[in-house]
């Protein structure tokens, strides 16, 4: 059981520390002080949505998604197309298909981002829908382990493929810019970096108050048991498929969400962003962190993403060997990430301090168990 | 006529390139299940091996070079791939989604190791002048360098087969990717079998590398243009079946050809993996499977 | 439970739109001014934009020993795009807003511009923009220090047109520049008799080029209008060359290969075919000879200048120049300064455009000789005035729409 969150013998446990970490999370930005790194942070913040999403996915479900920026993507774009109709007045074209198009009216597809609602809603929807159709197709054939890993990885890049192709309806390569008013507001006044950092600070903590539900239910448990053996799984009577396709659904609704919110922060989405290299890296970053664990999810998002900015401005070379050796070492010689390492470390003191203060305390959580892997 | 024609030759060369990027990952993905994503980087390097040769010991005869690369570009890969086998993956076996991340790790390592050695300007290999010049044939020019990357396919592909299935080295790897348990307790050394067919199957890389160092870019990037294709054609063919392999490269690259033609570059590709896709509906085990429960991998 | 605190992090979330973020535009603290130089030293454009972050930082070398700008030392903070737009975009709102630098030179790829464009806008910054590009946009707070197409395109057109090659088929990477340009060279050959026999793109990257080789050989043009940016034109000549098209049966004209990138593509592959700049390493001067000289001492004898090197390393000449005039850093000051600005440049006399933030340049076309240098072989005879929206030539009537439109207006009423 203490594979799933840390001190979940205890529930009150694990609300303390959400309860800690949102207000750690809110305070941040006064802590930060200048705006550039706010709106950095706002933007690992949508990154570490990401990863929990992943983290239930691959952790808990032992399905390694490749190609998560599909998701990721169309919740960036959803947002992009309304943010872009947001720039120019109502009923005209974005400014990019004015140029490069010759459209007099606005595209059928494009209709329903004028309403900011519609707009949320397909960032978040159309994710899991795609997400449901593609898991049934696949699950359903037993297509798994890295034949799904390829597979998720191949839609990412017929996502971006698709984007390039398209550039009267998607403005191509160069994505979707321009966004200078958001809701409303000059994206570059003082104080909207804050605001966006509040927005995605929120969107995280609905994320993993979900995951932390979604993990905990009956169906968490199901999850889990399915990652571990999905033949018994089937014995007892549960349709498998079913079970992953559900949990890939949640990792792609979390994802589309968190590109809804990655949007206006970033100010631009293009395909670049969203093709299979950079869906690699999430998954990178969930197991840096430390899957099975949420915590560990959002930890290596933000600590990733965090020795990115510092190292690769002063060092841009030394980057893709710190990257990659991180990553050989991690997932080679701990595989439970950071937080597998966190957790065994304290359960070594405590039992060290245990030992000497002569009380038997066998009950503290145990080392980092294998990670079973579904292949 | 000349148009379906010209297609269809285009669909076999970009099949024999699908091919022979794909033939290594039968050995190291096919018969031993482990998701190489540094395997494109085996092709980089086998590729900028006669480069090398051609700027160096061997600049006087920049012909002859790219002959002497096959070898050497075979052993280049081949012995970092060993390397790669001995030091980590031996580690990880049993663990294939961790394998994947932890090569891709590599993957980035090799890319920018590559830069520091090269520097980030793409290479050029001249082309020999054995290889300049091409035939017309009903309408369709056949350049020499696209036929030599033919017969190189071809000469790979009957040496795998030889190897495979007249080498008793072969046959005892076949044996152990087949049940290991059974090969280990028949006195088999399944470790050094490991070792072998990984050092089979990132040669073959090499050997790609050098094939199409003759057509494209020799750069830090040339690895990542060619690995998801590699592997796709080796999941349609059928894990490990060389024939398999064979059909599925001549099928997504003669299906690229055609939709290209009809439409447009960019959706030609995004047409192939969508195909993979949905074939896998109907054949999740590849064209050529053998009949199982599941999916063995 | 969850939802109590998602109600909790909502209610504290909204207090604080109004925090100053302090004077946004040219700190200067003590001797120092602050600016920014933000090119890909990482990823695929690393190829290309490391360069030109070395002749920025020779040009920021140059300036301070000679004294600085306004008697202050320039200290450079160079920032890595990643070759990723949506980094460049983050990187010059922290250059902007939270190291308040007085100015940005970066950029290279039209999705670098594009995402910069909106922040140095929203928040006024100043940046310089070294490469050609496809023109239609003119930024108030960014300068143009490449061509725009009426400078580069518009020129090569005209010597294909004057050479005879008439039968044109276009090949390009898919986005905005090559299929801005392709629009541009229909436009321009429906009015001047030339025939387009085809239209073609890549996919940025993309290396399988058989395809549309073999399209445009069965199309039978007399030159290829190439577009393709990186390693496709490595594919896409070596397959030209191997169905054996030299120069002398089909020529093409390039407008992204340049000194860097010959030697990647191979010369053989490239002899005497054709290329479109407004600047080559052996271009003629005194000024030029002392530029070259100057870039390979401090980064090495095999470093070949080219014209998006020269076009940064003039850049902050212009910022220099331009600041001198004004006598501030203040962003507004410095742009209203540059315009009509007179310098010597490696390129020769250069001109800023008094109101559209491009510059006067020269076009040159160029052919690439057996030492994979560039020799020129034909030019404008003078500097050709930047046309952003090519407003001074009747075939390209309503090309420029929407917002290009009405940026271009915004820039000519400023002219009164």
């Amino acid at each position: 059981m203490s594979i799933l969150v840390p001190g979940t013998d205890n529930p009150w446990k694990a609300r303390i520390a959400f309860l800690a970490f949102a207000g750690g999370l809110l305070a941040l930005p006064g802590l930060l002080g200048s705006p550039g790194d706010v709106r950095q942070w706002a933007e690992w913040l949508c990154y570490a949505m990401v990863a929990v999403g992943l983290d239930v996915a691959w952790g808990y479900g032992g399905m390694l998604a490749l190609g998560q920026g599909l998701f990721f993507g169309l919740g960036a774009y959803a947002m992009g197309m309304h943010l872009s109709l947001e720039q120019v007045p109502d009923g005209s074209l974005p400014s990019f298909m004015s140029l490069y198009s010759d459209y007099t009216e606005l595209p059928a597809l494009w209709r329903p981002f004028q309403s900011f609602w519609a707009s949320a809603a397909v960032a978040v929807l159309l994710p899991m829908v795609i997400a449901g159709l593609l898991g049934l197709l696949v699950f359903k054939r037993r297509i798994r382990g890295p034949f799904f890993a390829i597979l998720t990885q191949a839609t990412a890049v017929i996502f971006a493929l698709v984007l390039i192709g398209n550039l009267k309806l998607t403005a191509g390569f160069n994505g979707l810019t321009g966004f200078t008013t958001i809701f409303g507001r000059n994206k570059y006044a003082p104080g909207t970096n804050r605001w966006l950092f509040q927005i995605a600070a929120v969107g995280l903590l609905v994320v993993l108050a979900v995951a932390m539900k979604v993990v905990r239910s009956r169906y968490g448990k199901l999850l889990v048991a399915t990652r571990d053996s999905e033949d018994r799984v089937r014995f007892l009577g549960y349709d498998p498929a079913l079970v992953k396709t559900v949990g890939f659904m949640i990792a792609a609704g979390m994802a589309g969400l968190a590109g809804a919110v990655a949007a206006p922060v970033f100010g631009i989405v293009s395909p670049g962003q969203f093709d299979y290299l950079p869906s690699i890296l999430m998954v990178c970053w969930v197991a840096v962190g430390g899957r099975g664990t949420l915590w560990g999810a959002v930890l290596g998002a933000l600590v990733v993403n965090w020795i990115r900015v510092t190292v690769s401005s002063s060092r841009p070379d030394d980057w893709l060997y710190l990257q990659g050796l991180l990553f050989v070492v991690v997932l080679a010689f701990m595989p439970g990430g950071v937080a597998g390492a966190l957790r065994s470390w304290w359960a070594w003191l405590a039992s060290a301090v245990a030992g000497r203060l002569g009380t038997r305390r066998t009950a503290m959580a145990p080392a980092v168990e294998p990670l079973g892997e579904t292949a | 006529m000349e148009t379906t024609l010209s297609n269809l030759y285009i669909g076999v060369t970009l099949a024999s390139i699908l091919l022979l990027v794909g033939l290594g990952l039968t050995f190291t993905f096919g018969q031993m299940g482990v998701i190489n994503m540094a395997h494109g980087e085996f092709i980089m390097a086998g590729a900028y091996v006669p480069y090398v040769l051609q700027t160096s010991v061997l600049s006087g005869a920049r012909g002859g070079a790219v002959l002497v690369a096959f070898p050497l570009a075979f052993l280049v890969a081949g012995v970092m791939g060993l390397v790669l086998e001995r030091v980590l993956l031996r580690r990880m076996y049993g663990r294939p989604l961790d394998t994947l991340l932890v090569t891709f790790g590599v993957s980035l390592m090799l890319q920018q190791a590559a830069k520091d050695l090269f520097s980030a300007n793409n290479k050029d290999v001249v082309t020999p002048t054995y290889l300049r010049g091409q035939w017309d044939l009903f309408g369709v020019t056949l350049t020499h360098t696209r036929l030599f990357v033919l017969l190189v396919v071809v000469l790979t592909m009957v040496g795998v087969w030889v190897f495979m299935s007249r080498l008793a080295a072969g046959r005892r790897m076949r044996a152990v990717m087949q049940n290991r348990e059974l090969a280990a307790v028949s006195g088999l050394p399944t470790s050094r079998v490991d070792a072998t067919t990984f050092f089979l199957g990132s040669g073959l890389a090499g050997i790609a590398g050098v094939a199409v160092s003759l057509i494209g870019p020799i750069g830090t990037a040339t690895g990542t243009a060619y690995i998801l294709s590699a592997f796709l054609v080796v999941i349609v063919g059928g894990l490990g079946k060389l024939r398999g392999v064979v059909l599925a490269a001549l099928l997504l690259g003669t299906l690229n050809a055609f939709v290209e033609h009809a439409t447009s570059s960019t959706l030609g590709r995004a047409a192939v993996f969508a195909f993979v896709i949905l074939f896998l509906q109907f054949r999740p085990n590849g064209i050529v499977s053998f009949r199982t429960r599941g999916l063995a991998v | 439970m969850a939802a109590g605190l998602i109600l909790g992090a909502c209610g504290g979330g909204d207090d604080d739109a109004a925090t100053p973020a302090g004077d946004v535009s040219g700190e200067v603290t003590g001797d120092t001014v602050k600016v920014g130089v933000l090119q890909s030293l990482s990823g695929t454009m690393s190829i290309s934009e490391v360069a030109v972050k070395n002749s920025e930082l020779l040009a920021i070398k140059e300036i301070n020993a000679a004294g600085g700008v306004l008697g202050k030392k320039i200290k450079p903070i160079v920032e890595d795009g990643e070759s990723k737009p949506e980094v460049f975009a983050q990187k010059i709102e922290k250059l902007i807003t939270s190291d308040k630098v007085a100015v940005v030179f970066g950029g290279w790829t039209s999705a670098s511009r594009k995402a910069m464009k909106p922040v140095v806008e929203g928040a006024n910054g100043l940046l310089f923009y070294p490469v050609q590009y496809e023109g239609l946009e003119v930024s108030p707070n960014i300068f143009y220090t490449g061509a725009t197409t009426n400078q580069q395109i518009v020129p090569a057109l005209d010597y294909m047109k004057e050479q005879g090659l008439t039968r044109v088929y276009l090949v390009g990477s898919d986005y905005v520049f090559p299929r801005t340009a392709n629009k541009e060279i229909k436009a321009y050959a429906k009015a001047n008799g030339l025939e387009i026999l085809g239209e073609d793109y890549l996919q940025l990257g993309d290396t399988n080029v058989q395809g549309i080789v073999q399209k445009v050989l069965a199309a039978k043009p007399q030159v290829v209008f190439n577009t393709l940016n990186g390693d496709s034109n490595v594919s896409f000549f070596k397959e030209l060359k191997a169905k054996g098209n030299t120069p002398d049966k089909i020529q093409t004209v390039s407008v992204s290969i340049a000194e860097e990138e010959v030697g990647g593509v191979g010369v053989d592959n490239l002899l005497g075919h054709l290329v479109a700049w407004n600047y080559y390493q052996t271009t003629g001067g005194e000024k030029n000879a002392k530029f070259v000289e100057a870039f390979k001492a401090e980064y090495g004898a095999e470093k070949n200048t080219a014209d998006p090197i020269e076009a940064g390393y003039n850049s902050v000449y212009i910022w220099k120049a331009a600041v001198e005039k004004a006598g501030s850093f203040d962003v507004k000051k410095v742009t209203a300064a540059a315009g009509g600005l007179e310098l010597d440049t490696p390129e020769g006399l250069l001109t800023v455009h008094p109101t559209n933030h491009h510059v006067f340049k020269t076009a040159r076309i160029g052919k690439i000789n057996a030492q994979g240098l560039i020799d020129e072989v034909w030019n404008s005879g003078k500097p050709v005035a930047p046309d952003p929206c090519l407003d001074t030539y009747t075939w390209a009537a309503g090309l420029a729409t929407g917002e290009a439109r009405a940026e271009c207006d915004a820039a000519a009423k400023a002219a009164g």
